[in-house]
């Protein structure tokens, strides 16, 4: 018989489960058979990081911490999607919920902590949830894909966070709290204001002194009843008011709980054999709720059941509070509140929205609040743990690291360089300079490899900079050339505009020789970079390059919108939103025929025909086709519409002919693929009835001419366009516009839409190739080129018995007596 | 599906039919069942219907051995059936056993 390995099992796969894993292989990678039990189906993510996920601002695969494939490759055994029904300390085995029985040796704890659900009628309604897990998120999310208003009660950080999110998905969002200023354990009263004005600037409307009495709604929630009467509508409610340790099933198995499982310095239970760590653990009296702290445990637990380090023991950890909510720098650490013998330094400098105190007793710094500006946190927090005298730096204290150095003598830029090697960089890891530096010596010589190797900057990111630094001043000037832009996706290391440049300067014209120029790691791509690919290719040669529909979303090869039941949305193209008795009649005609269930007259003034079957696509379009109309490609990253007001021809305002060069532009510019959707207008006089200045491309006449507008947007996140130009005739406007598409065209990455790529760029950089008239004209030759190619009607080529209209039709269709088909020829 | 239970091979049409990277529908009285040709000439068969919302898989992008979902882009493995990737777990379309036998493709129905 072979000896047997000791049997660690942890119950929970949170970010302590998936820590002490990694802990313990650090220090010993073949004493152990090690087994992990998560309940969430699957492997572990960074919980602190669902809030950028909800916000739209990161996507789960980057929050993803100890993937199913790391477990895996650890010789981790997992089970994941089963929770624990008991342990069983006598027999030394835990139950699982189906039955099986999993021995150990040493069990650890990490089953973190469960939202606290307010006892409130109405809680068991539809559209309730907490924030704590991912299913929590994606109920968020789909709630704030149909709009409507959201209701976050608790203003702590995890609910200003949630609050946050919601109102960037385009939630009408408020935040109710019981106490009048808002995180109210880690700001004082100034700070708490700075952060409800830059809320409001984010959305979440504040309800301060506010008691919730009673959720409103038949089965789903409608609204929340306060105690003194007012009635906020909700279609979603957030309940974030705080977390209680998860003791189950330690409780019934008999260890000693009290808040939370009573653990010793050495994270040790009531029972010698078992431990617990993270949110559900009580040390010295204390749970705690923040991710510090489960670090340090870990490095503790593992220490200690390695045998590596038999004195190390956990004696608490102090904590600090970092808002992630995007554009808003707020830190808060240690005491604020003062007390007595504490002295107060403050900063304020309203107009830039400033506010920095920090809190001194006996020359030592207790407490630091710091809004606006933040980044010499991490430098007083660990002023603070230390215990420095400060009494040498009291004077310029206040003004933050840089300052304080420079008076001192030492160059700003070495500050960091000259940090001790425990100097905390990363707070949500736990990761030191020294930790930091000795990855970069070891090899990792980008960003993406520090984050991968040591967790530095792994998860809110704003240590990003001080890893930078860390980088420069270890490399010297060779890290700038390594630092790469974002991938494309999965499938290459190389960004879009490296890409992009690559195809053209290497005369990469097909998708495999792209993909196997440039080193693709998988045999054909992914549904996120074969599209950008084939958008590139047709871009860069449109004359060579054949369009490849298998690399393109279902809508744009199958010319029409599918819509959540698997039918289809189909707009004609309406020139400049005219219409005429013969289309109208022609619509009505295929409504009848093929039993349209409805028809709605489009934002870009069209008509949508809803709930198409597939297979009827080609005959619908052959009888639009019939009366004249074309595709509108409102289902393609191409030219929308063209919206138009009536100008000069009827308008007693207008000023030019709006509807008239609506029309042009439309003509010039439709069938032409882009690397996001394109919307134009354009309004007859200032006015604006066409609302030009949130398209594309937006024209607003005016007595003296044209003046354009780009880089507007309606979406999720308005912004209003620039005035990119103010030219004199029709004739210009439409040079103008032709040359912006193409220049957007062949500069943008793909699915980037005019407003981003204009932030990204800049105003100046296309001002600067648009008012060059050499440039311009060169412009406009290669759009013409491409549209010379690519202004053909694609329903025309998919008339009813056509070889591409085909595939719109089943393989085969057994519904009817197992009907075989016939033989091919 | 078991192996020991006979299995019904039905014809349903030219394996030519299929491009490469691409799917084709095959309507059945318990559903449709989208038939996939890889880049690698691999043929499979899944029920035409993605674990998350029921979005027909048939009108994906095809990429090694798995189809994005077009509604939402769930990832869906053609051997098992499974999501992938971030939605690993999460659900699984049932495969269905698929030969390809004299440039004809045959499903194995027992239904």
């Amino acid at each position: 018989m072979t000896t047997q390995k000791e049997r660690i099992v942890i119950i929970g796969a949170g970010m302590a489960g998936g820590r002490i894993v990694e802990e313990i292989l650090k220090r010993d990678d073949t004493r152990f058979e090690i087994s992990i039990i998560g309940a969430e189906p699957c492997a572990t993510y960074d919980r602190i990081q669902l809030s950028p996920v909800l916000a739209g601002e990161k996507t789960f695969d980057q929050i993803v911490t100890h993937s199913q494939d790391w477990y895996d490759s650890n010789g981790v055994k997992t089970h994941f999607g089963y929770w624990v029904q008991s342990i069983e300390t006598a027999a030394k085995h835990v139950v699982l919920h189906d039955g099986q029985t999993i021995a150990y040796d040493k069990l650890i704890l990490a089953t973190g902590s469960d939202p606290i659900r307010l006892p409130l009628p109405g809680s068991d309604l539809h559209g309730v949830v907490a924030f704590r897990d991912l299913l929590d998120v994606d109920l968020m999310t789909q709630a704030a894909n149909n709009g409507g208003e959201a209701v976050v009660i608790g203003g702590g950080l995890l609910g200003l966070e949630a609050a946050y999110g919601l109102a960037k998905r385009g939630m009408k969002s408020t935040v109710i709290h019981l106490v009048d200023v808002l995180m109210e354990r880690q700001l004082d009263e100034a700070a708490g204001r700075l952060l409800e004005k830059a809320l409001l600037d984010r959305g979440v409307i504040s309800v301060l002194n506010a008691q919730s009495e009673a959720i409103l709604g038949e089965t789903h929630v409608e609204g929340l009843k306060l105690k003194d009467g007012r009635v906020i509508p909700a279609s979603l409610l957030v309940m974030a008011v705080g977390i209680h340790p998860h003791v189950e099933p330690a409780k019934s198995s008999g260890l000693v709980v009290e808040r939370g499982i009573v653990v010793d310095d050495q994270m040790r239970t009531s029972d010698p054999n078992i431990f617990a760590i993270g949110e559900c653990a009580q040390h010295r009296g204390q749970c705690y709720g923040l991710v510090a702290p489960i670090w340090d445990m870990c490095r503790t637990l593992a220490d200690v059941l390695t045998e590596k380090n038999v004195d190390s023991s956990y004696a608490g950890t102090q904590m600090a509070t970092r808002l992630k909510v995007s554009g808003v720098d707020l830190y808060s650490a240690g005491r604020f509140s003062g007390g007595e013998g504490c002295e107060d330094i403050v900063f304020r400098d309203p107009g830039r929205g400033v506010y920095k105190r920090i809190v001194i007793k006996d020359d030592k710094l207790v407490g630091t609040v710091l809004f606006g500006e933040a980044a010499d946190g991490g430098w007083y927090f660990d002023l603070m743990k230390k215990g420095e005298d400060i009494a040498p730096i009291r004077d310029t204290l206040i003004f933050g690291q840089a300052v304080t150095n420079a008076l001192a003598g030492q160059d700003p830029s070495d500050a960091i360089a000259a940090w001790p090697d425990d100097t905390e960089v990363c707070g949500c890891n736990g990761v030191s300079k020294g930790q930091v530096v000795a990855s970069i010596a070891s090899g990792n010589d980008t960003l993406d490899k520090v984050r991968g190797h040591c967790k530095a900057s792994a998860s809110c990111g704003s240590c990003t900079g001080i890893v930078e630094s860390l980088l420069k001043c270890t490399l010297g000037d060779s890290f700038k050339a390594q630092t790469g832009p974002k991938p494309v996706c999965k499938c290459t290391e190389h960004g879009h505009a490296h890409v992009r440049k690559a195809i053209i300067e290497q005369e990469l014209k097909t998708l495999p020789d792209v993909m196997q120029a440039l080193k693709w790691t998988t045999p054909d791509g992914c549904s996120s970079c074969r599209p950008a690919l084939n958008y590139y290719l047709l871009c860069a040669w449109p004359r060579e390059y054949k369009d490849d529909p298998r690399s393109r979303f279902v809508n744009e090869r199958n010319h029409a919108n599918i819509q959540k039941d698997g039918t289809y949305s189909v707009v004609p193209r309406m020139w400049g939103g005219l219409t005429s008795a013969k289309e109208l009649r022609a619509i009505a005609d295929v409504v009848d025929k093929f039993n349209v269930p409805m028809v709605k007259v489009t934002g870009g003034q069209r008509l949508d025909l809803f709930g198409v079957k597939k297979e009827d696509l080609p005959a619908v379009w052959a009888d639009l086709n019939a009366a004249g109309m074309v595709s509108g490609h409102a289902y393609a990253k191409a030219l929308r519409t063209v919206k138009t007001c009536v100008g000069s021809e009827w308008c007693r305002f207008g000023t030019q002919d709006s509807t008239g060069l609506g029309v042009k532009l439309e003509q010039a510019t439709w069938g032409s693929y882009m690397p996001h959707k394109f919307k134009m207008a354009v309004s007859g006089c200032p006015r604006n009835c066409a609302e030009a200045t949130i398209k594309d491309f937006g024209v607003v006449c005016v007595d003296s001419g044209y003046e354009l507008h780009v880089g507007g947007n309606a979406g999720i996140h308005l912004r209003g366009t620039d005035l990119l130009a103010k030219v004199a005739t029709e004739q210009e406007a439409l040079e103008w516009g032709k040359a912006f598409v193409q220049l957007y065209r062949e500069d943008a990455w793909y699915l980037e839409r005019t407003a981003p790529w204009i932030e990204r760029v800049g105003l100046q950089f296309v001002k600067d190739r648009l008012a060059e008239p050499e440039m311009r004209a060169a412009l406009v030759a290669r759009f013409l080129e491409s549209q010379a190619v690519y202004q053909v009607d694609p329903w025309a080529e998919h008339a009813p018995k056509s070889e591409p209209a085909k595939v719109f039709s089943p393989l085969a269709d057994l519904r009817e007596g197992f009907t075989q088909p016939e033989p091919a020829e | 599906m078991n192996a020991n239970v006979m299995i019904n091979w039905t014809d349903v049409g030219a394996a030519i039919e299929v491009a490469p990277q691409s799917a084709r529908r095959v309507e059945t009285v318990m559903g449709a069942i989208a038939v996939f040709r890889t880049v690698a000439d691999e043929y499979y068969a899944v029920f035409d219907k993605c674990p998350h919302k029921g979005g027909p898989l048939s009108e994906g992008i095809v990429h090694g051995r798995a189809i994005a979902c077009p509604l939402h882009n769930w990832s869906i493995s053609l051997e098992s059936g499974e999501a992938l990737g971030a939605d690993a777990g999460k659900g699984c379309t049932p495969t269905v056993p698929l030969k390809i036998a004299d440039g004809r493709i045959l499903l194995g129905l027992n239904f």
